[in-house]
């Protein structure tokens, strides 16, 4: 272990002389939130600087605010680094010039700073009001050291959880871990210690431990952020996971959507190779233990443990029957864990810290914090931690800041297309294990979508049910065609068609696909009709009985009409119009002609007067009658 | 995509000695071994950018599965693509995110614009049209991709913009290619 030690100091004084060094240091948020944003061309940019200001540039993950992003952290000495927000091409020389040549930090731009010190008209980022009610354990590191430096993650007490682990008997690892109170945060929530410990009681020696990275929620994007920001920690938790169930060697199961993870999985693994923490004797003990990626090619049901081990065989993802549970008859029918990233990335910290430090936070039966991806009708959308346990009002109006353009909160999707719809009534409820689900939703692996008052539910359970449809691996009956059949139902309810039996129906046929699905896809796949049929059946009621959808969103039910006293005449919709459905001549008042009107919107969204208004169908045949 | 796609493109595709050599380092790099069948396919596809009927029956016989196997797990994952695919590959998140935040919409304007449906190729080869369901960037919802540059918070109102420096850079290319020559 001298070795070991002896890195982590050098890792450290590294650490320091960059937090100290006298040439400014550039810190980019370059996970894929950040490019999608725009942070690439900023970079290059910057880059281009350099060969005029001496700069250091580094790529950081992701730091939570993705609503601000591109974000960019200036570090002079002597100073802590300041964030900048929304940074783009054309601004980036300006702000360094300013802040390094000029010393002024333009407060204005500037979210905040983050290390020692002070300065004036910059609050610490930490006092955000997005950061301010978050307690970052997981995603401490994230946005904060370069994922792809391994010595930045053992200068920020890496590995010192596996060094602690490796000093301990398996069965004490176990022990630490179940009593922390960790459950799986992939979605079922299963005690993570138990896992192990039912995996390491098998008698068949060879074991295997598989990391679920296969994040497939739409609208979910947790693991990725973390995978990004700091892949190490997920690895560092494989490896204690290894070492608890005695197996030899682990996978990493990654969507091919997320190239930018996998990319940094590998650069993680080949640098620990190199470090002696992968490999043979790890960190000089009698352990070894290795780990190879598998790439996902596209099967969002490979997010289930069985699908994703016949997947890692090479086989068609496809569930099988449970038990024999993985933890029996796992990969190659050997014994597997499987856990999934976040619950991995956060035994490290459980290690380092102890369990009681761990479940001093969350609540009586859901211990610990959570990571969540808070996006849709939100103003400051991103990726947070809070204690699980945290109400829902705080996640949406103190940290998510409200819905946008201040319009009315109607509900949260959470969970995907497994979870349920959650009525703004329910927001003082805790966002635990149990609430959820006694609320008809799941946990799920944490993706919040916050809908307001222009979302149609009806719309939205079409949405996951054709999502369903597409991804049903189709060996049980009820869950190929019931979804089906279900999604149809939805079709006919929301062009008009519907009638008032068609509930009955749809709950019936919800109930046959729950008891008939083998898989955990198939068994919540009726979730989202569920829930908004029971907390908004008003809302359906209006598109069976009176044709009308409340929303606005179902394209058969309402017309584009223009305002004639708004309207100013300007032709522009007229132009814009991919069908040559507006007539009117200029300075006088258009029509849209509903016949040839495909909906598209684009005449509403280019009208500079707003003139162009959604009227339910029902009153322009009535008017015209 | 069902297996009679593949028709479409065969006759074009020839398994050259250069392209025997490629798969035969992909055999090599996967041990041969039809366990990691899936991770052959991915890199015979990063290749060819499709799975052209020639390659998957020399892959089968040299793996000794049979063809239906190899097809069988190939059509399973979306991933996976028969027919060749346009130049620019447009991609639009369909996301619950992006859902609710219009991804529809987009989606539609890009179907005009190109004149094509989603999983379609434009004539001229130039772009082809997906769907995916989410790309994880969900708080820059909604997303569009081309190839691998991220567009966020996209709106059916930028498409055009953007479709025409993907059109531009392309005859650029097709120019210097001609120079070159």
């Amino acid at each position: 272990m001298r070795d070991f030690d002896t890195m982590v100091k050098q890792a450290k004084a590294s650490w320091d002389s960059l937090l100290t060094q006298k040439k400014p240091v550039i810190y980019a948020g370059a996970a894929s939130c950040g490019r999608a944003a725009g942070v690439l061309p900023v970079i290059e940019k910057l880059k281009e600087l350099s060969k005029k200001i001496p700069l250091d540039i580094i790529e950081v993950g992701c730091i939570g605010p993705c609503y601000l992003e591109p974000i960019i952290g200036i570090q002079k000495k002597d100073a802590p680094i300041i964030l900048y927000s929304n940074v783009q091409p054309i601004q980036i020389e300006e702000i360094v010039e300013n802040y390094i040549l000029k010393g002024d930090p333009q407060p204005e731009k500037a979210i905040g700073t983050l290390g020692n010190g002070t300065i004036e008209g910059i609050p610490s980022f930490w006092d955000h009001p997005m950061i301010k009610d978050q307690v970052r354990v997981v995603l401490k590191n994230c946005g904060i050291i370069n994922p792809s430096n391994i010595d930045h993650y053992l200068a920020m007490d890496g590995y010192q959880g596996l060094k602690k682990a490796l000093s301990m008997k398996p069965e004490g690892v176990i022990d630490e871990i179940l009593q922390s109170g960790l459950r799986g945060r992939g979605g079922a929530g299963f005690p993570t210690g138990l896992k192990w410990k039912f995996t390491r009681a098998e008698k068949e020696p060879e074991k295997y431990i598989i990391c679920n990275a296969d994040e497939g929620d739409p609208g979910a994007f947790m693991n990725r952020s973390l995978i990004e920001g700091d892949p190490h920690a997920v690895l560092e938790g494989m490896i204690i996971g290894a070492y608890a169930i005695g197996a030899k060697l682990g996978y990493v199961y990654c969507r091919a959507e997320y190239p930018l993870a996998i990319k940094r999985f590998e650069k993680a693994i080949s640098e620990m190779r190199e470090r002696g923490i992968l490999g043979k004797d790890i960190l000089g003990s009698k352990f070894s233990f290795d780990i190879e990626i598998k790439k996902g090619a596209g099967a969002f049901v490979c997010g289930e443990e069985t699908a994703l081990i016949a997947s890692v065989m090479g086989d068609r993802g496809m569930p099988r029957q449970k038990p024999p549970f993985p933890s029996q008859q796992g990969v190659w029918d050997k014994p597997t864990a499987i856990n999934n990233v976040e619950t991995l990335g956060t035994v490290p910290i459980i290690m380092r810290n102890g369990k009681d430090w761990y479940s001093q936070y969350g609540t009586k039966q859901s211990k610990g914090t959570k990571t969540f991806s808070l996006v849709g009708k939100v103003k400051r959308t991103g990726l947070i931690e809070v204690p699980l346990g945290t109400s829902l009002r705080k996640v949406i109006f103190d940290i998510g800041g409200g819905i946008a353009e201040d319009k009315v909160f109607k509900a949260i999707q959470v969970g995907g297309p497994s979870g349920g719809t959650i009525p703004s009534a329910f927001i003082d409820e805790p966002l635990d294990y149990e609430e959820l689900t006694k609320l008809g939703a799941i946990m799920g692996s944490g993706g919040i979508v916050v809908i307001d008052e222009d979302t149609c539910v009806v719309d939205l359970a079409k949405y996951f049910l054709k999502f369903i449809e597409a991804e049903s691996c189709g060996k049980c009956v009820p869950c190929r065609i019931g979804n089906k059949q279900l999604l149809d139902l939805l079709e006919k309810i929301a062009s008009g068609r519907g009638t008032i039996d068609d509930f009955e129906l749809l709950e019936e046929l919800a109930h046959t696909i729950s008891e008939g699905s083998l898989c955990g896809l198939g068994k919540t796949a009726p979730n989202p009709v569920i829930t908004t049929l029971t907390y908004f059946r008003d809302e359906y009621r209006a598109h069976v009985l009176e044709k009308i959808c409340p929303a606005k969103v179902c394209k058969d039910l309402f017309y584009y009409q223009v305002d004639p006293e708004t309207c100013i005449g300007c032709q522009i919709c007229k132009r814009r119009c991919p069908v040559n459905a507006i007539t009117g001549e200029k300075n006088e008042p258009h029509i849209i002609n509903h016949e040839i009107c495909i909906k598209c919107d684009v005449c509403s969204m280019n009208c500079p007067a707003k003139a162009i208004r959604k009227i339910d169908k029902v009153k322009v045949i009535e008017l015209s009658n | 995509m069902t297996v009679n796609d593949t028709k479409v493109n065969s006759i074009e595709f020839k398994l050259s000695s250069t392209a025997l050599k490629t798969i035969e380092q992909i055999l090599e790099k996967s041990n041969r071994d039809s366990r990691n069948l899936i991770q052959i396919l991915q890199d015979l596809q990063e290749e060819f950018h499709y799975l052209p009927e020639k390659v998957i029956s020399h892959i089968s016989h040299e793996l000794q599965i049979s063809e239906h196997h190899v097809y069988g797990v190939a059509t399973f994952y979306s991933q996976f693509k028969f027919i060749e695919p346009g130049e620019n590959i447009v991609r639009v998140c369909m996301g619950t995110a992006c859902h609710v935040l219009g991804s529809q919409s987009l989606l539609d304007k890009l179907a005009r614009e190109l004149k094509i449906e989603s999983g379609e190729t434009t004539k001229d080869g130039l772009f082809s049209l997906e769907s995916v369901y989410c790309l994880g960037c969900c708080a820059l919802a909604p997303v569009m991709v081309i190839n691998d540059e991220v567009f966020g918070n996209m709106t059916a109102a930028k498409v055009n913009k953007i479709l025409r420096r993907y059109r531009r850079s392309n005859k650029k290319n097709a120019n210097n290619m001609e120079r070159e020559k």
